[in-house]
């Protein structure tokens, strides 16, 4: 069996239907992560092995033809931008670095605390790609060959 | 106040730099030289107006116990403009030399992620949060050690990460430790509350510290990692890792944790003491019987850090003084040693010195700034290492330690033994070479122009009038660990 | 106290494996163990007897929360230790590209 075509049958199934199930507990934990315990780094875990259960049960070709390796690297980076820019603009309101420059709204409701939703999706987003991309180009190697690159 | 824009211009440019790269590296260098030019005038800035007074800035406008705070006092200060100085020479050093290597943009990124976690160890006013930027600043460290791609510069990374983060557990189980007993994390917090608990939790803490940041400045014997880790980096980052890496991060935090937060107690000075000279002998004997320039430089590097240490140890002010001088001495003119071991290597093509020949005709500067350097360091006046050198022995006599003070001086006999055979071999050897591999570009050439000229002016910086407002200031934050904790939190 | 100790009997663990093992992989893993041990030392001093946990709910059910503060210190330390071992399984396949070999004995070009 060609090692770039992914896994039997059964898991490829399986896949098609257990990986948006993943992603939506994913955001959950993200979008909740100011009410219950997980926020941004948690959930960008959750959603980063979504895509990896893709790339493991299909090969590495099919993620090749359908997603754009440069673009999810551009959001990793432009994230990081937002999180600074966000700082730099509690520092611009006049609190302080980081500051919470939004009203903290209602106890117990999920629009309030501020900016810590926003941080949370930021930093979601992050580490998310970073995640993929690592492990991405961590698999470029091939070990069996006897070294040789892809 | 320009305390959080010494972490925000270097990490937004390391983030834009990897946003807007593509293969070639223009925008990379321009916006990395920007933001170590801005940074330099920063921190000159503050060092020339306001370098006798405290800040504190407190992070997201909340009140210290419950937030993170930055401080910057007379010793930040001096510490931010040696880092941000040798950050702009070696930026100038590397513009040409990385052009030989592959992806040239992720340099410029990882050396913005370097500059952020120094300048973050150093502002910072909180333990945990000087743990956080210490890592960024080791990643980035990693990832540059091995940037050639060559087998060799794996095997000294990986060697390299591995005892960095045996040391940073260590670390981080200090500050756990720390932290359990006072429940605060901020250090002036720390220092206040530590002398009412249990004297033997200080006593753990400071040892458990010492192996952690210790493995960090390379002192012996936990040197292991330098040798290899610094003669397979290219010669910019050798000359930052040696420079300033191994000061900011170990040297430093050791002085702020030992000094300001522990209370230096007795028994730690005299364990500096005795590792310090340690560290000067033996290291000058192994760098002896080498034959690699750049790994003959990276055990001078362990064997002056050995005679900072030995001034810290003996704990009076003439002593810190001149540990603090050899601080800024040693991070110019290794960085210009390593600046010229990189111009040979380009020219001649090779790293061993029985291979090399006379070289003065062929690249004027590199051995005129290679002769200034090495006197330097042998300490000969009227260069800089002579005086530090000269004030860290009186020191140690005027204190008792007199055979603490024979062993400094038996380490600089040493040391102008090797360097002589450096420049024995490496410069005025027996075939003259006329043609060179490859051309030394004129961003090098002034790099090292610029140090050369450093190595002489900063003499200047003991003479007694200027050593009121410069070193002075320093000397009395170090050893005034009341003072501290009034300056941060007001009572 | 038992706790604590165990804790450390963790740490020291994978201490030793860090410096007996001779493939590179196991000193990576024995790496990862040695940061989990100083976590949970660092979760364990939180605790408090017949303490409830750390979050705010709308009856008011705890008054007596755990310490939330290194519950924070630990996500921070993971994510860093994340990033470490990432570094560190890249430069294990890039030396096995090169050395074509698993075994520190016979990566060994570097010495004295």
């Amino acid at each position: 069996m060609k090692q770039s075509n992914g896994m039997t049958l059964i898991v490829k199934t399986v896949t098609r239907i257990s990986v948006w199930l993943i992603l939506l507990y994913g955001i959950y934990i993200i979008v909740h992560g100011h009410l219950s315990p997980g926020g941004g780094f948690a959930g960008g875990v959750i959603i980063a092995l979504a895509f990896l259960n893709v790339m493991l049960a299909y090969g590495r070709d099919f993620i090749k033809l359908w997603i754009n390796i440069g673009f999810l690297h551009d959001i990793e980076s432009s994230s990081a931008a937002l999180f600074l820019a966000m700082g730099i603009l509690g520092m611009a309101v006049g609190g302080g670095f980081l500051a919470n420059f939004i009203s903290h709204g209602k106890l117990y409701h999920l629009l309030s605390a501020g900016t810590i939703p926003f941080l949370n999706i930021i930093i979601a987003a992050k580490v998310s790609m970073g995640l993929f991309v690592v492990v991405w180009t961590l698999s470029i190697f091939h070990l069996d060959k006897g070294g040789k690159e892809e | 106040m320009i305390l959080p824009f010494l972490i925000i211009i270097p990490l937004l440019a390391a983030f834009l730099i990897s946003l807007i790269s593509g293969e070639k590296d223009n925008w990379a260098i321009v916006l990395s030289i920007l933001a170590v030019i801005s940074l330099l005038v920063l921190s000159l800035f503050s060092f020339f107006t306001t370098g006798k007074d405290t800040f504190v800035y407190e992070m997201s406008g909340w009140k210290i116990p419950l937030t993170i705070c930055l401080v910057q006092d007379a010793l930040s200060t001096f510490m931010l403009v040696i880092v941000n100085l040798i950050a702009l020479t070696s930026l100038m050093f590397s513009v040409s030399y990385i052009r030989h290597y592959a992806g040239p943009w992720k340099y410029y990124a990882l050396f913005m992620l370097l500059i952020t976690g120094m300048n973050g160890v150093i502002a910072t006013g909180d333990i945990f949060n000087l743990f956080v930027f210490m890592e960024i600043a080791l990643f980035a460290a990693y990832a540059l050690v091995a940037f050639g791609a060559k087998a060799e510069e794996y095997e000294a990374a990986f060697k390299y990460a591995v005892m960095g983060s045996i040391s940073s557990t260590l670390i981080l189980l200090g500050i756990g430790i720390l932290y359990a007993a006072t429940s605060n994390l901020t250090m002036a917090n720390i220092a206040e509350v530590l002398p009412t608990k249990d004297p033997r939790i200080s006593l753990w803490v400071a040892a458990i510290f010492l192996t952690g940041f210790g493995l960090k400045s390379a002192i012996m014997p936990f040197h292991a990692w330098l040798p290899d880790a610094h003669s397979s980096a290219p010669a910019p980052i050798s000359s930052m890792l040696s420079g300033v890496l191994i000061k900011a991060l170990g040297i430093y935090a050791i002085i702020r944790i030992f000094f300001n937060v522990l209370g230096a107690p007795q028994a730690f000075l005299t364990i500096f003491m005795v590792m310090g000279s340690i560290s000067i002998i033996v290291a000058s004997y192994l760098a002896l019987g080498q034959w690699d320039l750049k790994r003959l430089l990276a055990y001078s590097s362990i064997s002056q850090i050995g005679f900072i240490l030995l001034g810290l140890g003996i704990g009076t002010k003439l002593a810190i003084l001149g540990a603090l001088f050899h601080i800024l001495n040693h991070a110019v003119f290794k960085s210009l040693l390593f600046y010229n071991a990189g111009a040979v290597e380009m020219a001649v093509g090779t790293r061993d010195l029985r291979q090399m020949g006379n070289l003065k005709k062929a690249m004027p500067v590199t051995s005129w700034t290679s002769m200034i350097a090495s006197l330097s360091v042998s300490g000969l006046p009227p260069f800089n290492g002579f005086f530090s050198k000269l004030i860290i022995i009186i020191a140690a006599v005027q204190s008792q330690n007199i055979i603490y003070a024979i062993v400094a001086v038996i380490g600089s006999l040493l040391t102008l033994a090797y360097f002589m055979k450096v420049q024995r071999y490496g410069f005025h050897g027996n075939n003259v070479i006329q043609e060179l591999k490859a051309a030394i570009s004129p961003g090098m050439k002034s790099a090292m122009i610029i140090l050369a000229v450093l190595c002489i002016v900063t003499s200047i910086l003991i003479i007694p009038g200027i050593r009121e407002v410069t070193l002075d200031p320093v000397v009395s934050v170090i050893t005034n660990k009341t003072g501290y904790i009034y300056e941060v939190l007001g009572r | 106290m038992t706790v604590y100790l165990l804790c450390f009997t963790l740490l020291l663990v994978g201490l030793y494996g860090a410096l007996t093992k001779r493939d590179l992989i196991k000193i990576i893993l024995s790496l990862g163990i040695m940061g989990y041990a100083v976590n949970l030392m660092i979760i364990l001093f939180a605790y408090k007897k017949g303490a409830s946990f750390a979050i705010m709910v709308k009856d008011g059910i705890n008054s007596n929360m755990v310490d939330p503060l290194p519950q924070a210190l630990i996500l921070t330390s993971i994510v860093i230790e994340l990033g470490i071992t990432a570094m560190l399984v890249a430069l294990a396949i890039r030396l096995f590209q090169k050395y074509k070999t698993f075994d520190i004995t016979k990566i060994r070009r570097l010495s004295g």
